[in-house]
């Protein structure tokens, strides 16, 4: 068992990062997610494990200093919010092009533009369709816990590892800001650099003489040569779809009707759940754990048992577009949301699905 | 007596008749040839047996196309 | 074809005094004839090979001509978003502190996009090397304005010269950069003579020398033709550049062991 503590969301972050055996850390603060780098500087990895912590000059900075760490075959990690992530756009898009490894935390609040300090879900089509140009997707977990927080952040660099990808992990103000019991996992000792360049043998860590020099880059100037980058990349994202989505299901088997809800806005869902079953009206909560991949068939096997589907999210209606998609027009689907950094409240959910699903 | 020669090698076809190592060359050993590599440029060529082996047009020549001998020979 | 004026008797091995770095890969460079890039490269890759640290180097280059330079530098390099290298480089820097890294940037890449990267790392005191090729001009694109193109000098963006009531002035960003503390060794040379091209070779090594003992930044602006943007031969472009860059963006050093040298006052 590992260690239980009582933690905000954030913090999980930047415990569990030290604990995967996370290389260096480089961000920007930005609320309302700066307890991450806080707390690293006040826990010294540096003394504890050798970790690196160091506070950029601006998110782009940040993320092109993951690239630069990523490209040596180094685990690294940022956090930020919302405005921060937009700025790192190009540096995602380049660290999906070269194909390499890194984990961003976008700790959510309502936009656009400075928006507000509140807890959003807006970001949810700049996380999972892209973001910044070409065509490229990073591997977006949703965590609806401070539990999930630490495990998603060990998760997440297994994958960016193994798939060599961008890895999100799309949170929010709330979940950030949240405190909660979390179990830890034990100390993963940083890998050495000798483990390192066994490791990662692409990597830009210095050419020994027994082999031809390492370029990372994500540019091919030949049109056919771009285009067997991109196979490749689509290639990697079919493999994602196949092995990697996550979900949970909460009282789907004698549901009539269904919400699609992923992180805060389904522990909300979990409630309204309760509150709608005291009611006689048999509702289930369909969780997406992994946004990309979206467990599309999963959540069509179970979208088309039931009458009708209402989707939470606290946006505009984004996720909605891959519930219909995956789902298919035989099934009633319509959105409720609250946006601006105003979290629904489970009555109001429950209200919406009456109105919206039953009644409408 | 010994004195000391030097020589010359340009690479042809990896010259790009930029005309720097002319200028370079304190014996006005270099010249542009009249034919065209297949790139299509003229190419650096010796047009005296004056080269003492200083390195300054290998030196700088962007493309590092000439590689520069010298030797101390015995002379008669 | 028989080569005229071979002296075939001396042209053994052990009689070689000059030849391209095996750093350097065994491929056609993609820059202009005459373009200062490729030497640049060259001395870089002969202070590595002579100090012997190819195998514990790793560089960044820049979008810019000099993209390319991870295909001719036969290195681990990392190509960087335009202006980032200096954020790659810290990263890099940090997380692998006995390396030597360093940066090759235009100065388009370094003074304009990148401009924040580049102060920062600087300020930061991050013990690396940046290498500042300084032609006056983008020349990937096509010959734009750049920050440090000239008043009066002509681009395809201030094709009737740049207006410095309108354009801004030109941006000594080497100078601004010399100032900051964590700054250790600034100098600016050239490499269109044997001469320069020496005198750059002594500055990288020292650089690098530096980077050992992580005494700070060490910034060698390489003031440098773009025959191409200039629209001139390369032979004239060079000339040009004595008579119009030089005099602006002087040559020597800036500040060596932490102190600032007086430059001399031009007339
Ligand atoms: C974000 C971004 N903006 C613009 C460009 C287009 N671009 C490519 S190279 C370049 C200028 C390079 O000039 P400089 O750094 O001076 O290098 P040079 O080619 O002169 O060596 C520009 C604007 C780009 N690649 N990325
Ligand atoms: S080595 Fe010196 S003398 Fe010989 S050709 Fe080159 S510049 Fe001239
Ligand atoms: S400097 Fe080099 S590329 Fe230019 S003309 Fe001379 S040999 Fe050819
Ligand atoms: S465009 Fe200018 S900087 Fe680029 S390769 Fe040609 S001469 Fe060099
Ligand atoms: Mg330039």
């Amino acid at each position: 068992m590992g260690e239980l503590r009582l933690m905000k969301g954030n913090e999980a972050i930047a415990e569990a990062a030290i604990r995967a055996g996370c290389d260096g850390y480089f961000g920007y603060p930005i609320t309302p997610q700066s307890e991450v780098m806080e707390y690293l500087m006040a826990e010294k990895p540096f003394e504890r494990t050798g970790m690196v912590v160091l506070q950029a000059e601006s998110e782009t900075a940040s993320i092109n200093m993951l690239y630069g760490g990523a490209g040596t075959g180094k685990m690294v990690l940022t956090s930020s919010s919302s405005p921060g992530i937009s700025l790192m756009q190009e540096g995602i898009s380049y660290l999906a092009g070269a194909e390499l490894p890194a984990v961003i935390v976008n700790i959510v609040r309502g936009g656009p533009g400075l928006g507000t300090i509140q807890p959003s879900q807006a970001d949810y089509f700049q996380a999972v369709k892209g973001g910044g140009h070409g065509d490229y997707h990073s591997l977006v977990y949703a965590p609806a816990s401070v539990q999930e927080m630490c495990d998603h952040v060990k998760l997440a660099f297994d994958k960016a590892f193994e798939y060599r990808t961008p890895v999100m992990i799309l949170s929010d103000g709330a979940i950030g800001q949240m405190m909660e019991k979390v179990v830890l996992f034990d100390q993963v000792p940083r890998r050495t650099d000798e483990e390192i360049i066994k490791q990662c043998p692409w990597a830009s860590n210095g050419r020994p003489k027994t082999r031809n020099h390492n370029i990372i880059t994500s540019l091919d100037l030949d049109p056919a040569g771009q285009e067997r980058v991109n196979l490749k990349l689509q290639a990697k994202y079919r493999e994602m779809e196949k092995n990697e989505v996550m979900y949970e299901e909460i009282m789907c088997e004698d549901a009539d009707y269904l919400f699609v809800a992923f992180g805060l806005s389904a522990r909300i869902c979990q409630k309204s759940t309760d509150l709608a079953r005291a009611k006689g009206i048999k509702v289930g909560l369909f969780r997406p754990i992994t946004l990309f991949p979206f467990p599309a068939i999963q959540v069509s096997n179970v979208g088309n048992r039931v009458k009708g589907i209402l989707v939470v999210e606290m946006n505009a209606g984004q996720m909605i577009e891959d519930v219909k998609l995956s789902v298919g027009c035989k099934v009633k689907i319509e959105h409720f949301g609250r946006f601006g950094g105003i979290i629904p409240s489970p009555d109001e959910v429950v209200k919406a699905l009456e109105q919206k699903i039953i009644g409408g | 007596m010994a004195k000391i020669i030097g020589d010359i090698a340009i690479n042809n076809e990896r010259c790009k008749g930029c005309e720097v190592c002319i200028a370079a060359c304190p014996f006005t050993v270099i010249a542009m040839s009249k034919e065209v590599n297949s790139k299509g440029y003229h190419f650096a060529i010796k047009v005296n047996g004056e080269c003492t082996g200083c390195t300054n047009c290998a030196i700088v020549c962007p493309d590092g196309v000439i590689t520069v001998y010298r030797a101390k020979v015995a002379t008669v | 074809m028989e080569e005229q004026f071979a002296k075939t008797e001396i042209r053994k091995p052990e009689n070689i005094v000059y030849k391209k770095t095996d750093l350097m890969v065994d491929r056609p460079l993609s820059y202009c004839p005459g373009c200062g890039h490729g030497t640049a490269h060259r001395m870089l890759m002969e202070v590595l090979e002579e100090m012997d640290i190819a195998d514990k180097t790793i560089g960044v280059s820049p979008v810019g001509c000099s993209v390319l330079a991870y295909d001719f530098l036969n290195i681990d390099m990392l190509g960087a978003a335009h202006g980032r290298a200096p954020a790659l480089a810290t990263a890099i820097k940090r997380l692998w502190p006995n390396h030597f890294v360093f940066t090759y940037q235009g100065d388009g890449d370094l003074a304009a996009i990148g401009t924040a990267e580049t102060i920062h790392a600087c300020n930061r005191g991050e013990n690396i090397t940046i290498i500042f090729i300084n032609n006056g001009i983008y020349g990937m694109t096509g010959g734009q304005m750049a920050p440090t193109t000239l008043p009066g000098m002509r681009s395809s963006t201030s094709p009737y010269g740049r207006d410095v009531a309108t354009m801004g002035h030109p941006l000594k960003i080497t100078e601004l950069i010399s100032h900051l503390p964590g700054v250790y060794y600034v100098t600016r040379q050239a490499v269109h003579t044997p001469n320069h091209v020496r005198k750059t070779k002594k500055a990288i090594r020292k650089a690098l020398e530096l980077q050992k003992e992580n005494k700070g930044l060490c910034f060698i602006e390489i003031v440098s033709n773009c025959n191409s943007g200039w629209k001139m031969t390369p032979v004239q472009s060079n000339k040009w550049m004595e008579e119009n860059m030089f005099p602006f963006y002087q040559l020597g050093d800036i500040k060596v062991d932490g102190k600032l040298i007086e430059l001399p006052k031009t007339s």
